[in-house]
């Protein structure tokens, strides 16, 4: 089952099928695909986020999501862990620091626009696509509304419209592409007061987090969340208290989730080229020894037959011989009976006469 | 050529694509060599 | 004793229709509700719980236990086991059924089931793993159809479509095994791709193996239910040599299935070994994934091969239930127990009444679906216009 890729495509060579063509042949591995070179994202400083929520309006505002039951002003909404949902993109959520009178953490949550996303991994119509700008799309004109998406995310982002029975699709933060395009900011990071979210490319993006880590190492935890988790992300966190206490999993580790499940789907043409080979094979096998058992007991029967045939007619022989015999040793008696006869007759003829 | 895949997820579709059309032609190829095969012998 | 025995013989007032009746009712009263308030109003599936019973059972436990179907054409007719004949069709009639009902639930399931096409016709994800299941069970359905045309075409009377069937069985056989081992593998690589979710126990990169596997042993179970079950309800039904051969069938079969449990566990067990788990055993999690190993692989392997041994059919009948309902065990608890067992309990997930409902539905519809075409077309009986002599020609020292 664990196959590595790079041993099946050497196995395969899928005779130069676009890999390497015109190139020196190189087996492909995790650490060739870095990623479009300038995509672009954003990072989330955590020690400078005060809890307005201000992205959250900003993000319902320029996503045109229906109006939530309390005011983005209303912040007793933290006393409760929340999620991302179909009406909601993103989501502010406060956690105590631990050790006494330090401040609460607040960490956005939106979706992280993987650089090798587990939805797009998941989905079997495509309708995730990682755009070269950064944003993770999604397609609702394709979606079946399976779900595998919602499984496979780690971050477990995406949201489905559950109360709509014809048109249900899934719903996620899409780094406002549209603005992108236009040049403008993510509605979020334009309406952030603190800069706690700074909009750019990943790359830079990366270098200015290590700056604030070097420059400030009593300020932020030595780690830059989203460089490497799961693969990488467009969405970049830096922290003052371990993630772990931010709400965010240590535990994810650095390889894309596409590589959880390659392993598997490279047994595929395996089984399909493999099987028929061997499930003819096993027919042909006991079709053979079904021949054999018959001709075997075709020919036992045959030389059974044969075998009461010679008796038989060794037995009629014997019986024609003796029948023969009988009958020739009756015709000599016979025979001898009336020689007698005769000698006997002559000799009274001669004496009656 | 070389930047023809920038992420795992560009290279993986363009192959298991192509994968899954190489296993349509293994199929039909492998049932179509094993007729070729046994024909003679009249042996399916 | 024959006229005590129960006819379940439809259109008339029975406990049976009575009670599936209302279940159909029920049915058709949830299929109104989802297609018009949305998944929302008849289940409880969350943004954290995308999916429940209705993949959890329906397609997961569905798909395994739909598993006689090539299981036993592959005994047959590519082992050679000729002796088994006589439980072809009706294996390849449940499986066949089993898949539909498989299909109809995902249509319910899923947010635009007309869309169920898209995949092929319209965009290929070919990096998911459910592109591949997607792709294997329409074609699995197509050929157990295919396989299961020649009882509906000599109840039509049609001989030369029937031949023409008949003459295809080889290759469905084979390719069916194919479609199988590879869909029966990949519903359990569906899961790889989030090993942040599911429990270290049951997460393992064996999975698809563990699937594939545990469904040889799902299917040889259900025929041996199937077999118990028919034989007690629609034996009127059965020819002689049908009757003869039904408890050879579930010896034999019986024999298979310990052998390839006692494989399971094993491979289970190194499963463990492997992502050296030893530890999580003896947490609440662990208990319970040693009762599923223990007492629902380990105890019906053990019973069965007592079963064998004793040649006792009632310890065997026994041994195929309980090896269902562990197969039912396994799949919900990769699929929803062990599954986002990091979330607090609140978040959990339980199904709706509804969803079990559904699921109880379907699996009437599958029931009457069977009780109408075995009461009708030959499946415990040969044809007597279409016998195979080379039947029993076999049987004589295998």
């Amino acid at each position: 089952m664990t196959i590595s890729r790079r041993k099946f495509l050497g196995w395969c060579g899928v005779a130069g099928l676009g890999v390497a063509r015109a190139k020196p042949v190189r087996s492909a591995s995790l650490q060739e695909f870095a990623g479009y070179p300038d995509s672009l994202g954003v990072l989330h400083d955590t020690t400078l986020c005060i809890g307005c929520r201000s992205c959250e309006a900003a993000c319902n505002r320029v996503n045109e999501l229906p109006e939530p039951a309390e005011a983005f002003t209303d912040l007793s909404v933290f006393k409760a862990r929340r999620r991302t949902s179909a009406k909601t993109y993103t989501v502010v959520n406060r956690f105590e620091a631990p050790g006494s009178g330090r401040k609460p953490v607040f960490v956005k949550k939106q979706c992280n626009h993987c650089l090798e996303p587990a939805c797009a991994a998941a989905c079997f119509v495509g309708a995730f696509q990682k755009s070269k700008e950064g944003p993770v799309v999604y397609d609702a004109s394709v979606c079946v509304g399976c779900r595998y998406c919602m499984i496979a995310c780690p971050f477990e982002i995406p949201a489905y419209e559950y109360d709509n029975a014809f048109t249900p699709r899934v719903m996620k933060c899409t780094l406002c592409a549209p603005r992108i395009k236009d040049g403008l900011l993510p509605g979020c990071v334009e309406a952030c007061p603190t800069e706690a979210l700074s909009f750019g490319r990943r790359k830079d993006l990366i270098r200015m987090a290590r700056q604030r880590i070097v420059s400030y190492p009593d300020r932020y935890v030595d780690h830059i969340y989203g460089e490497h988790e799961m693969g990488g992300t467009s969405w970049l966190y830096l922290s003052g208290v371990p993630f772990s206490h931010a709400g965010m999993r240590e535990d994810l580790g650095v390889t894309p989730a596409l590589a959880f499940t390659s392993g598997a789907l490279s047994t595929v043409p395996l089984i399909a080229s493999l099987w028929p080979v061997l499930l003819v094979g096993i027919y042909a096998v006991s079709r053979r020894k079904e021949k054999l058992y018959e001709t075997e007991k075709a020919s036992a029967v045959e030389a059974a037959m044969e075998k009461t045939t010679l008796k038989a007619r060794a037995e009629l022989e014997q019986a024609l011989e003796k029948a023969r015999r009988e009958k020739d040793a009756a015709i000599e008696k016979e025979v001898r009976k009336a020689i007698k006869a005769k000698s006997i007759q002559p000799g009274g003829e001669d004496k009656d006469a | 050529m070389d930047d023809m895949f920038q992420t795992l997820q560009e290279f993986m579709a363009h192959t298991d694509g192509a994968t899954y059309l190489l296993i349509i032609g293994a199929l039909i190829g492998i049932g179509g060599f094993w007729h070729f095969l046994t024909q003679r012998n009249g042996d399916e | 004793m024959p006229e005590k025995r129960i006819h379940l013989g439809s259109g008339r007032i029975t406990p049976f229709n009575l009670v599936s009746g209302v279940i159909i009712v029920l049915g058709l009263m949830i299929t109104v509700i989802r297609y018009t308030g949305g998944l929302a109003a008849v289940t409880r599936l969350s943004d954290y719980n995308p999916w429940g019973i209705w993949i959890g059972f329906d397609l997961l436990v569905g798909v395994a236990l739909a598993a006689g179907g090539y299981v036993t054409s592959a005994a047959v007719y590519v082992f050679g086991l000729k002796r088994y004949h006589s439980a072809v069709r009706p294996a390849v009639l449940t499986g066949f059924l089993g898949y539909a009902l498989v299909v109809a639930a995902l249509t319910y399931d899923v947010g635009r089931g007309w869309r169920l096409p898209y995949p092929f016709l319209v965009q290929q994800g070919t990096t998911s793993v459910l592109f591949e299941v997607a792709a294997c069970v329409a074609l699995y359905l197509t050929v157990l159809f295919l396989e299961f045309s020649p009882a509906a075409l000599e109840w039509l009377g049609l001989k030369r479509a029937r031949n023409l069937a008949v003459k295809m069985t080889m290759v469905l056989t084979i390719f069916g095994v194919i479609l199988s081992t590879l869909h029966q593998s990949s519903l359990g690589s569906l899961f790889l791709i989030a090993p942040s979710k599911l429990h270290p126990l049951w997460y393992s990169p064996y999975l698809p193996v563990y699937f594939f596997v545990s469904s040889i042993t799902a299917g040889l179970s259900m025929v041996i239910v199937e077999g118990a079950l028919s034989g007690r309800y629609l034996s009127h039904k059965m020819d002689p040599a049908h009757l003869a051969d039904k408890d050879q069938v579930a010896l034999g079969f019986a024999k298979a299935a310990a052998f390839i449990l006692a494989g399971y566990f094993a491979i289970k067990v190194m499963g463990i070994s492997v992502g050296n788990h030893w530890n999580l055993l003896s947490t609440p999690y662990g208990l319970w994934f040693l009762l599923e190993l223990v007492g629902f692989v380990a105890l019906p392997c053990f019973l069965y091969a007592i079963g064998v041994r004793e040649r006792n059919l009632t310890i065997i009948k026994t041994a195929a239930v309980w090896t269902v309902l562990g197969i039912v065990l396994n799949r919900l608890n990769v699929s929803l127990v062990a599954f986002n067992w990091h979330l607090p309990a609140g978040e959990r997930y339980f199904p709706h009444w509804m969803e079990i409902g559904l699921s109880v539905f379907l699996v009437t519809v599958g029931i009457l679906v069977f009780r109408f075409i075995a009461l009708r077309m030959p499946i415990f009986y040969e044809h007597p216009e279409f016998e195979e002599n080379e039947k029993h020609s076999y049987s004589v020292d295998r």
